[in-house]
């Protein structure tokens, strides 16, 4: 039964990870591409999770936590200086 | 103790393997709602759901599977720590994208910031005349 499990996880996961690597390319403004990383981070996460399960270990899970550190603090930072240099142009 | 410990052990498996496939459904709902949906506004209700409930369902898993008590404090932290940081990240993101108008505003069914903005704008129009006045008089 794990085997399928894990054949259809890996479909599912690997299917959202393509859509959102096509939002990175397409997305038409910088926090769409943002957004799209961090749901590209949370699938990381998810596969790791799912390695974890399916073999019964722990090794990933500071991977886990520090992958998700990682996409806190990216969007933080990008849309802080979204705001800022966007707003630059239309004060007058 | 366990009268049928194997039925036990199947009816885990069988639980945490369905948490599994809706875990990994999450984040394929989350991609397909990213080339879906019309606006960034939208796109992040969408990219919200493998982040939390994504997460949660996957580490139950892990939990479930690993069969010991002392894991679930552990995961129960990462997941906290996933719960306190997605709500930080997606409000300076949804506050850019307010700010730099990546929104339909036709979409929304209510528009709360709008008259803070405008309340605010209003305020600095004013203070500038005030000190435009106070220049030439």
């Amino acid at each position: 039964m794990m085997g399928v499990v894990l054949t259809v996880t890996a479909v599912a996961l690997a299917l959202a990870a393509a859509g959102a690597i096509i939002r990175i390319a397409r997305g038409p403004s910088l926090l769409d591409r943002v957004l799209a990383a961090d749901v590209l981070l949370a699938i990381l996460g998810a596969a790791l999770c799912i390695d974890m399960a399916v073999n019964r270990h722990l090794n990933n899970l500071m991977l886990v936590v520090a992958v998700s550190v990682i996409g806190f603090i990216g969007s933080v930072t990008v849309a802080r200086f979204v705001a800022d240099r966007r707003e630059q142009p239309s004060e007058p | 103790m366990n009268p049928e410990p194997n039925l036990v052990d199947a009816v885990i498996d069988a639980v945490s393997a369905v948490f599994m496939v809706v875990g990994a459904l999450m984040s394929l709902a989350a991609a397909i709602g990213l080339l879906r949906f019309p606006d960034l506004m939208s796109r992040m209700h969408a990219a919200t759901k493998p982040q939390v409930l994504g997460l949660f369902l996957l580490l139950a898993s892990v939990g479930l599977q690993l069969r010991t008590w002392w894991v679930w404090p552990v995961l129960l932290v990462a997941w906290i720590f996933q719960l306190l940081t997605v709500p930080v990240s997606a409000h300076m993101v949804g506050r850019a994208g307010y700010r730099t108008k990546h929104l339909h505003k036709e979409l929304l069914s209510k528009d709360e910031l709008e008259a803070v903005v405008q309340k605010a704008a209003k305020a600095a129009r004013e203070s500038e005349a005030d000190d435009g006045g106070n220049r030439t008089a």
